[in-house]
């Protein structure tokens, strides 16, 4: 419980350092919202009198004041350009990029482990080979070639799914289902490549280990024998699987694009191109607490499979 | 029915949370699905000047007065107008039955305050100032209009259809807006806009105004009948453009409204698609003024003898049928403001002639700071084209690539080049954008301006100003081929060339052939 408290106190400043680094960053780049939004035909003193109106003629200390005493109340703030507040553009885009991560996340689990076990039982064998063969492709083929590939495949030609867009949960299981069918393809097939190879990896490792030799002579059957190895080869593969959901979490952004998935990553890339302060801010914020978070949850799944781990 | 369930309460969880989304997939009536041109930044066409923002106003709000497919103007929500006094006293009287999305009338008030507002911001309201207008309401229904100076462009101003146009919004929400940008999106236009579905960056949201008086004569372009015959219009944005052409394809979208020059042939071949042109555009090279090389008139010249206008269109990427080889006018060819005077000495490229010129104007090698757009491929092929033909008659060209957000900043700085300013950059402008002397987005520019560029010709704003001031047609026309000759003369930018874009829609459209133009006209089409 002291190390949950301490390593939650511990973001703290993480996160603070990260707001002042993301804070300077984005205003120091090149770029102005004001001139963004009025377009052509307007003229400097109409861009000046925008950014008057839209307060980002203010000095950065004071803007930067004005933003962190409003989060450390809780406010995000509006868009600059949408006036939509913060929160509400995150949860618009909370559900695609949740149910994305968690779909793929999913699918990558439930093959790359036994994949990568097999491989590493078959180690050297043909099966190897061609589980490999597939993840050193699926590895290096380009996200955005896949998803077209897909797209052309199974949208235009074969109608199964939709080339593009998301549907909302709530309006039904099978329409959400064949909209994250395809970004979850393109995106699973990466994390089942490194899974794959992460798991074989470790499984090779752990399979020549004395004691699994000892469960062996003692005539335990190869189905018991993997999953013991499987259990002590799992803290790799565990922090690999969390690293890869904050990842996902935090944004895809090609097969966001290539799938137009209103998701977190797309939201991030759009307000950096307007630079649309408030929300590059908060969301790379949040994207941060994300990753801090399933850190710690990755740390303390450790005890689970290794019960000498102590904090 | 586990799994049922357990999506149930999921989905129940999410939503108490405020993390599903509303139900939008299965709406009922005629669904049209558009992918715009870009995504919506921002919603108030008085503040911003992009395209878009004005194709949203154009569904949302209405104008007093709108051009027809001729670009006539026609009246729109006015019933009757008339002019005396040389087209210096007007007097309008709204059409019965207009009323607002909140329900509320349309009023003289809500005009005069939204044409006040309008005024301020627009070149062809600031021009009606400059010529002394005043609006007075009558009662709720009538207003007049009293100029102090003759001004031969009020109609055109009413019903001017590019960025800024003079839309009618409600007195209360611009009072409440202040002299900030309106938030709050009511209008009496033929759509209503679903601020509760927008999500910014996905999905913009339109439903029928089934309020919406439409007038009795056909519609044509933007005059006419506007009553919208689609029930739900969702603009759905790709930025991709392989996943919009996918989409298309599939039947998931209607229409594109702006196709990359790269796949219009692509979709040609498609026989479930039809591809049509949205009107013209012309390329244009805009030329810091402040700063040497092209604060020197004859250098600007130099640069347009150089220039070769099949060059850059071909360079853009459009088809052989969608550019023309040369266009003389500044004000697009085939529309209304289309003349070639002063354009002779200009009509061959001559790079001789372009290096002599250049020789004589005392040009001593300095440093042209072009800004070349990456993330616009049409844009940066003119814009490499352009490069060449400098350093072809004998410039230095140091080349600054950005996208276009970044450009857009940049170019209102007016540091010298070498301190963080710039001396040139592509662009690319709508018929409607350009096609007057007012409208013109540099040429429109008067001295005294702030428009990136910065040009100052004390000549051409008085002739500007002549050619507002006419009445007849004739003296008019007399009037803008004066001002163009003197436009030839300071070559305040270069035009690169006249092209027409292109829209592509499912064949399965009613009414495709009613699209007039670079406006997605939304309430023609039917399914």
């Amino acid at each position: 419980m002291t190390y949950l408290l301490k390593r939650l106190l511990a973001t703290l400043p993480v996160m603070a350092v990260v707001a002042i680094i993301v804070f300077m960053l984005i205003h120091l780049s090149p770029g102005d919202p004001a001139a963004l939004i009025a377009g052509d035909s307007a003229t400097a003193d109409d861009i000046a009198h925008l950014r008057t109106q839209l307060g980002v003629d203010k000095p950065l200390w004071e803007q930067f004041a004005l933003w962190s005493g409003n989060l450390l109340r809780g406010n995000l703030g509006s868009s600059i350009f949408t006036q939509i507040p913060v929160t509400k553009l995150l949860a618009q885009r909370l559900e695609p990029s949740l149910s994305i991560a968690v779909l793929t996340m999913a699918v990558t689990v439930l093959l790359a482990i036994p994949l990568g076990t097999l491989a590493a039982y078959r180690a050297g064998s043909w099966i190897d080979r061609l589980i490999m063969l597939f993840a050193v492709l699926a590895f290096s083929v380009p996200v955005f070639l896949v998803g077209y590939l897909l797209i052309y495949g199974l949208a235009i030609k074969a109608h199964w799914f939709p080339t593009q867009g998301f549907v909302s949960l709530s309006q039904g299981v099978g329409p959400w289902l064949r909209s994250l069918t395809l970004p979850c393809i393109n995106l699973a097939l990466v994390y089942i490549a490194l899974i794959t190879r992460m798991t074989r990896a470790t499984v090779i490792e752990v399979l020549s280990e004395d004691y699994i030799r000892t469960a062996r002579a003692k005539g335990l059957g190869v189905i018991p024998v993997l999953l013991h190895a499987l259990r002590n080869a799992a803290i790799p593969i565990v922090t690999t699987v969390g690293v890869g959901m904050s990842l996902l979490i935090g944004g895809v952004v090609v097969t966001e694009t290539v799938f137009a998935i209103p998701g977190i990553g797309r939201l991030v890339v759009d307000a950096v191109q307007r630079h649309d302060y408030p929300v590059i801010q908060s969301v790379l914020l949040l994207s941060a607490g994300v990753y801090v978070l399933i850190n710690l949850l990755i740390d303390l799944s450790y005890r689970f499979f290794d019960p000498r781990i102590r904090y | 029915m586990r799994i049922r369930r357990f999506f149930t309460v999921a989905c129940m969880t999410l939503s108490t949370a405020g993390i599903c989304m509303p139900m939008t997939a299965f709406a009922d009536g005629k669904v049209f699905r558009m992918v715009p041109q870009a995504d919506l930044k921002f919603t108030d066409p008085i503040v911003s000047s992009n395209y878009v923002t004005r194709n949203f106003a154009l569904l949302v709000y209405d104008t007093l007065f709108a051009r027809d497919a001729a670009g006539i103007p026609r009246p729109q929500m006015v019933d009757k107008y008339r002019y005396f006094d040389g087209g210096k006293q007007w007097s309008f009287t709204l059409r019965p039955g207009l009323q607002f999305h909140d329900g509320s009338p349309v009023t003289s008030a809500d005009v005069i305050a939204s044409l006040e507002r309008w005024q301020a911001q627009d070149n062809y309201g600031r021009a009606m100032v400059a010529a002394g207008a005043q609006w007075r309401a009558v009662d709720k229904m009538t207003f007049t209009l009293a100029m102090k100076d003759p001004f031969g462009q009020v109609l055109e101003a009413l019903s001017k259809s590019t960025s800024l146009p003079a839309v009618i919004m409600p007195e209360r929400v611009i009072k409440a807006a202040g002299s900030g940008p309106v938030n709050e999106v009511v209008g009496s236009g033929p759509y209503k806009f679903k601020r509760d579905e927008w999500v910014s960056g996905s999905k913009v949201v339109f439903v029928r105004n089934t309020q919406y008086v439409g007038r009795s004569e056909p519609s044509s372009a933007l005059a006419g009948n506007r009553s919208a015959t689609i029930d739900r219009l969702e603009w759905i944005i790709l930025p991709d453009a392989n996943s919009a052409m996918a989409a298309l394809t599939n039947g998931e979208v209607d229409m594109i409204e702006q196709v990359p020059p790269d796949y219009i042939n692509l979709l040609r071949s498609d026989p479930n698609i039809k591809i049509g042109a949205t009107g013209a555009s012309q390329g244009a090279l805009v030329l810091n003024t402040l700063y040497r090389p092209f604060n020197n008139e004859k250098v600007r010249q130099a640069v347009l003898h150089a220039i070769d206008q099949a060059k850059f269109t071909t360079a853009m990427g459009y088809p052989a049928d969608m550019r023309m080889k040369y266009c003389a006018t500044f004000f697009i060819c085939g529309a209304p403001g289309d003349t070639s005077a002063g354009s002779e000495p200009f009509r061959t490229p001559d790079l001789a002639k372009a290096k002599q010129l250049l020789a004589d104007s005392g040009y001593k090698g300095e440093k042209v700071v072009m800004l070349l757009p990456s993330d616009y491929p049409s844009i940066n092929g003119a814009g490499l084209v352009a490069i060449q033909t400098l350093k072809d008659i004998g410039m230095k060209v140091e080349v600054q690539s950005m996208d276009w957000p970044t450009l857009v900043a940049r170019r209102t700085k007016k540091d010298k080049p070498e301190a963080g300013g710039w001396n040139a950059y592509p662009t690319v402008a709508s018929a409607q954008a350009i096609d007057s002397p007012l409208s013109n987005f540099v040429l429109g520019a008067a001295c005294g301006n702030t428009q990136p560029g910065w040009p100052c010709d004390k000549k051409l704003d008085e002739l500007r100003l002549e050619w507002t001031r006419q009445t007849d047609a004739t003296k008019r026309k007399t009037a803008l081929d004066n001002f163009q000759k003197q436009a030839y003369q300071s070559v305040l930018y270069i035009p690169l060339g006249q092209f027409s874009g292109a829209f592509a829609v499912r064949k399965t459209l009613k009414n495709i052939e009613r699209q007039v133009g670079d406006i997605p006209m939304l309430w023609v089409f039917d399914k």
